[in-house]
């Protein structure tokens, strides 16, 4: 399978599952496990470029396909990922147990939504749970991420946001009025 | 937890599932894996065999078939909700998906494993079951269309033979009202209970060991709900009437 773009050896044991594979084979520790059925999204990748739970995945069904994780958004050193820029921006985390789990899931929520409105960013993000934050903050993250993602300079959106701070005032300010 | 120790197959074909399913004792299809692998991590189920499916080619299909839509055994919930021919042709199917996990978990799931894992409180046998629709289930001995209301049996049991794969899902055409309500404790999670309308027939999920038909003038007629930590019996019997309403007015 390929992680992160490189191709990496195979699980021995079909019973392994695709989170711990990743954690323990692979030494991919960015991918957190909580609660092992599905429920608390802390383990979740893009699996073909689509957020699944890895810990619902054996690790053998990911031979031939291509996984993403947390650290294949951005290299060390390197420029943030504009979800984890939106997050470090509006303080998305506290504890940061959830954290990558949100993220991977927000990149690939903002794939298929690039310009949500504040109930579709409740339903994306609703599969994934965070007992710091009350969720405010990720919420405001998540609408930073969406104009952080169309800021690029052939974004039709650009224009419109060029007065936006970098650390996001106004994202914040508006996230509070609701 | 981790799964228990299984022998794991990955069949190329429809016809060499048949055949492992055939030969295998105590063998478990594993399509999505949402079910199932929580089932697995909590050692709940400890199959001998586990027949992944993911490898078969042409089962993700989403076409129109005698009046209706057919969804093929590797069509993920979330194909089905963004599909516009479902939406065209079945929309409380579209409309269910919002109710079934959540995205992320429909990336993987699929619409034929949450009937073939007939849990009393999921939204899609009820579906099934209100629409009139059937399964197709396939076997070395052959293939058999298989009517919703045959297939649940009780509690995540089905009429389906240990040897047969269910193939596909049939949803018939919709035409005039519909609705889906259902009550949980938290967004995404299965329902204490839930009512489907469509087609004049009202089913009833999370209230009794299989989705259930019931008269939409006295829907909690003949109803005997368990009560658990969520919900009491008679809080159940409660939301059964309270949904009812609800979708008889949708």
């Amino acid at each position: 399978m390929k992680v992160n773009g490189v191709e990496r050896p195979a699980a021995a044991d079909p019973r392994r599952l695709l989170s711990d594979h990743l954690r323990h084979d692979l030494g991919l520790t960015g991918t957190h496990v909580g609660c092992e059925h599905g429920v608390c999204g802390c383990c979740t990748v893009l699996f073909d470029g689509a957020p699944v739970r890895s810990c619902l995945m054996l690790a053998v069904q990911a031979e031939g396909h291509e996984v993403t994780t947390i650290e294949g958004l951005a290299a060390p050193g390197a420029a943030l990922h504009p979800v984890q820029q939106a997050f470090h921006e509006c303080h998305g985390l506290q504890c940061g147990f959830c954290t990558p789990g949100f993220v991977m899931s927000v990149v690939g929520f903002l794939k298929e939504n690039p310009n949500p409105s504040p109930e579709q960013i409740d339903e994306g993000i609703s599969g994934n749970l965070c007992r710091c934050t009350g969720y405010a903050s990720i919420r405001r993250a998540v609408q930073r991420a969406a104009e952080l993602t169309s800021l690029s300079p052939s974004g039709e959106r650009a224009a419109e946001l060029t007065s936006l701070s970098p650390s996001g005032e106004r994202v914040r300010e508006r996230g509070e009025e609701r | 937890m981790k799964p228990p120790p299984f022998e794991y197959y990955a069949p190329k074909s429809i016809d060499e599932v048949c055949a492992l399913l055939s030969t295998l004792e105590d063998a478990k299809v594993l399509a999505g894996g949402q079910s199932l692998v929580p089932l697995l991590n909590f050692r709940l189920a400890r199959p001998a065999h586990l027949v992944d499916i993911n490898r078969v080619p042409d089962m993700a299909g989403i076409y129109e078939r005698d009046g209706g839509v057919a969804v093929g055994a590797l069509a993920r919930q979330a194909a089905v909700e963004d599909s516009a021919l479902v939406a065209r042709i079945c929309p409380l199917l579209t409309e269910t998906m919002g109710l079934v996990a959540h995205r992320v978990i429909r990336h993987r799931g699929t619409i034929c494993g949450s009937l073939a894992h007939s849990d009393p409180a999921s939204e899609l046998p009820a579906v099934l079951l209100a629409l009139g629709g059937h399964v197709i289930a396939r076997s070395t001995r052959g293939e058999r269309a298989i009517p919703a209301a045959q297939l649940f049996k009780s509690v995540f049991e089905t009429t389906l033979a240990p040897d047969e794969l269910l193939v596909e899902a049939w949803f018939p055409a919709l035409s005039g009202a519909f609705a889906i309500a259902e009550e949980s404790r938290r967004h995404g999670d299965f329902a204490l209970a839930g009512v489907v309308w469509a087609a004049g027939r009202l089913a009833l999920f999370g209230v009794a060991s299989t989705p259930v038909l019931a008269d939409h003038r006295d829907p909690t007629k003949g109803l005997h709900p368990s009560g658990d930590l969520e919900a009491t019996p008679e809080f159940r019997l409660h939301l059964v009437k309270v949904l009812t309403e609800r979708v008889l007015a949708a």
